[in-house]
């Protein structure tokens, strides 16, 4: 039984980190369930959002530790069950002139909006926690689904508690 | 150059190697040029701190540098061009890599403005070292490289070492600007923990004082933080045993009555039997490998775990550890054994008198060898006994390596040098050098296999011209050993590809006189102890003896691969006997028959 969890990882804002960090899953024999890279409000810090699929807490702690040991990494830290985690997806759908209002109605139960829109099809655009999506994805089946694209997960915990880099230098 | 310290010291980003190199303390790179590369090597030819030897290939030049540190301690340091001559450098950096050796390799890049383009020796050497280095850097302005240099020896001997590559492409070496020297890292995410905590030194100290069959557990973090004199200490105030592992066997000396030898699947039955009976191990910088505990599951069934090692990741990776402890061995040792000092500690003197009765019964031996040959165990164990106590001793990789775990005479820290977590053939010529470069005034002995000896023997030129005295013993018995040993167990004697046939080719002792060596060949009992002793003479150039030994030797004890070190043999379908105490203990404390 594996079950996943989210890493937020706060990285050094260079090239090749990434590679470091995907390389370091794949030698190791670990699953990225999701990867997600972006800025922060420092400049000099990326943020990684990682879900990985672990069959036993002894495995999170390996990669957790091993990710640690990278020196591009600046902190690591398992975001809490109740976090609040999105994902975007974006979902073309076959459609025409008779049925677009029934699919732009089904998809504003779940405050996603159309975004394009074309004589044989209609693409819509959504946010939300995997769940939601997924009930929007299977409604949406029905009317015929043309292609998705979804991004990974972006997650944070829910309270003031923020995580922040560590200070930025050593002493020599 | 201005010397005036106001104005801004101008250099070529190959200047800035050589004088942070210089900076830095080091003495000697081992390197082979090339087009990327010789921008550097020009000042290099000018620099009065480092000493730059010439090796023939770079893996040459990447073992030599292990050596060098291990022997040392200090940071060692090859040099290689782009391209081919980088990856050269890859097995010795991976070598590094398992065995923790403090290592930084300089590798020219192309220009910047290639990369990316296949460009004449473009290799993408960073993403090809990333996942066997510490850390690695490219970098593609001169204004760079003082600082990367100065992270790369940071981060190579602290902590956990490990090696790190720093490539330089070859507009930064050109470039002229500004040198400064870094006064602090950029280093945010590396800050190795040293200090061991005061609540698990506590807790350690609890379960020693409960134990009643301890065993310390020691591994090459204590000889790469040495902190063999800790460890002497440790042991004077428990009297707890002691199992070295390979790549620590020479922190803790044999003729100590509590030394177990090496543990693991060719270990004592002394080191094997303490670690299976134990109540408590007491692991110091090791790492439990598969080597070491066989099949994890059976491995030290009775015993809780004190884990201690520099890298948190190693805790807990294979063997849940009871009391985590992070930290350097030398701080650890050190503050386990204040906390112990003046305590009355448990008797476990029928513990001890056990394994000592172990020791001496199944001390590890070898059978006579057919008549007129060589046992290969006796000519290694007379090279030990008749070297000069200084001596440092390299192995490469296979049985002449295990048996020089066994019956070399270790004594000294820092005087062993074997590659272990990846056992690399080869490894033994080039290591020596380095050993000996760094450690100008010890006699340097390296027991080498035919097999290993044929894939790196080109650096005796490299020692023949610079005067680098090594001596090289060829255990030669015409066939690749080890896994000679393990066709004839598991492979039905289908000796598929193992016979080298170095009793035709080479002449060991033409091609050493060839390569500038003093070279003999030994076939006869009576003629080996005096040629060691020629050997032993030789100081002005390297040695080379070939004793052709006898092919069918066997290595035991052995565990077979994936099964429980119970299963230990000594011999072929022999197990030691255990005695009838010790099998009852196991028996009540496991809670289950073991299988015979």
């Amino acid at each position: 039984m594996t079950s996943t969890h989210i890493l937020s990882v706060l990285v050094v804002n260079r090239p090749g980190v990434l590679t470091r960090v995907a390389g370091l899953f794949a030698r190791r024999g670990y699953n990225i369930e999701s990867l997600t890279v972006s800025p922060t409000n420092d400049p000099q810090v990326s943020r990684m959002t990682i879900g990985v699929d672990v069959d036993s807490p002894s495995t999170l702690e390996q990669i957790v530790k091993q990710l640690n040991k990278l020196i591009e990494v600046h902190k690591i830290i398992e975001l809490e069950d109740s976090a609040v985690t999105r994902e975007l997806v974006l979902v073309k759908v076959r459609s025409d002139l008779e049925n677009r209002s029934k699919i732009v109605d089904t998809v504003g139960l779940f405050r996603g909006k159309a975004v394009d829109v074309s004589h044989e099809s209609i693409t819509i655009e959504a946010t939300g926690g995997r769940e939601k999506l997924e009930a929007l994805i299977k409604m949406l089946e029905s009317f015929g689904i043309l292609e998705i694209v979804q991004s990974g997960r972006v997650a944070v915990n829910r309270g003031a508690s923020a995580l922040a880099a560590k200070s930025s230098r050593n002493g020599s | 150059m201005a010397d005036n310290p106001r104005q801004p010291k101008l250099m070529t980003g190959a200047q800035m190697v050589v004088a942070s190199l210089e900076k830095l303390g080091v003495d000697v790179v081992f390197g082979l040029p090339g087009g990327a590369i010789m921008p550097t090597y020009d000042p290099l030819m000018d620099s009065e701190g480092v000493r730059h030897i010439l090796v023939r290939h770079e893996q040459g030049a990447g073992h030599a540098a292990e050596g060098y540190a291990v022997a040392t301690g200090r940071v060692g340091v090859c040099m290689a061009t782009s391209g081919p001559g980088a990856t050269n450098l890859v097995t010795a950096l991976y070598d590094a890599y398992l065995d923790s050796v403090p290592m930084v390799a300089i590798t020219g890049q192309v220009g910047a403005s290639l990369i990316g383009t296949d460009g004449f020796q473009e290799a993408d050497i960073r993403g090809i070292t990333m996942p066997i280095t510490k850390h690695n850097f490219l970098i593609t302005r001169a204004a760079d490289i003082p600082l990367a240099l100065a992270e790369a020896f940071h981060i190579a001997s602290t902590g956990r070492p490990g090696p790190v590559l720093v490539d330089i492409a070859k507009n930064a070496q050109q470039e002229t600007t500004e040198f400064r020297w870094p006064k602090q890292y950029d280093l945010p995410g590396y800050k190795p923990t040293l200090r061991p905590h005061s609540r698990q030194i506590k807790e350690a100290t609890t379960l020693i004082l409960e134990a009643e069959r301890p065993v310390l557990y020691v591994g090459g973090g204590v000889a790469k933080a040495g902190a063999a004199g800790e460890l002497a200490r440790l042991v004077d105030i428990t009297g707890i045993p002691v199992v070295t592992t390979l790549m620590a066997r020479d922190v803790f000396p044999d003729d100590n009555p509590l030394a177990m030898g090496m543990p693991g699947m060719h270990g004592s039955v002394a080191a094997v039997g303490a670690l299976q009976r134990a109540d408590l191990v007491f692991a110091v910088g090791a790492r439990f490998d598969d080597r070491v505990t066989g099949r994890l599951d059976t491995f030290a069934p009775m015993a809780k775990v004190i884990h201690a090692d520099v890298d948190p990741a190693e805790i807990g990776k294979n063997r849940v550890a009871d009391v985590p402890i992070v930290g350097d061995a030398r701080l650890t040792l050190t503050r386990i054994a204040d906390a112990l000092e003046g305590k009355k500690l448990p008797d476990i003197s029928v513990w001890v008198e056990q394994l000592q009765e172990m020791r001496k019964t199944y001390a590890p031996g070898w059978e006579e060898p057919p008549a007129g040959e060589l046992s290969p165990q006796y000519v290694i164990s007379r090279i030990g006994a008749l070297a000069p106590d200084d001596t440092v001793f390299v192995t490469g990789v296979g049985q002449h390596q295990m048996w020089a775990s066994h019956f070399l005479p270790h004594r000294h820290p820092r005087s062993w040098l074997t590659s272990g977590g990846a056992g690399t053939m080869g490894y033994c010529v080039p290591a020596a050098m380095g050993a000996q470069i760094g450690r100008p005034e010890a006699t340097v002995w390296g027991i080498d296999g035919d097999g290993c000896f044929q894939m790196t023997n080109q650096e005796l030129v490299t020692c023949a011209l610079n005067g680098i005295p090594i001596k090289i013993a060829i255990i030669n018995n015409n066939v690749l050993g080890m896994v000679r040993q393990w066709q004839n167990l598991f492979f039905d004697k289908r000796y598929s590809h193992t016979d080298l046939h170095s009793d035709q080719y080479p002449d060991f002792v033409k091609l050493s006189e060839a390569l500038g060596c003093v070279a003999f060949r030994v076939t006869q009992a009576d003629e080996i102890d005096a040629t060691i002793r020629r050997a032993n003479e030789i100081n002005d150039r390297p040695v080379v003896v070939e004793f052709v030994v006898h092919k069918d030797a066997m290595v035991w004890p052995m565990v077979a691969a994936g099964a429980s070190n119970d299963d230990i043999q000594i011999a072929r379908g022999m197990a030691p006997d255990w005695g009838e105490q010790a099998e009852d203990e196991a028996v009540g404390a496991a809670g289950s028959g073991e299988e015979d």
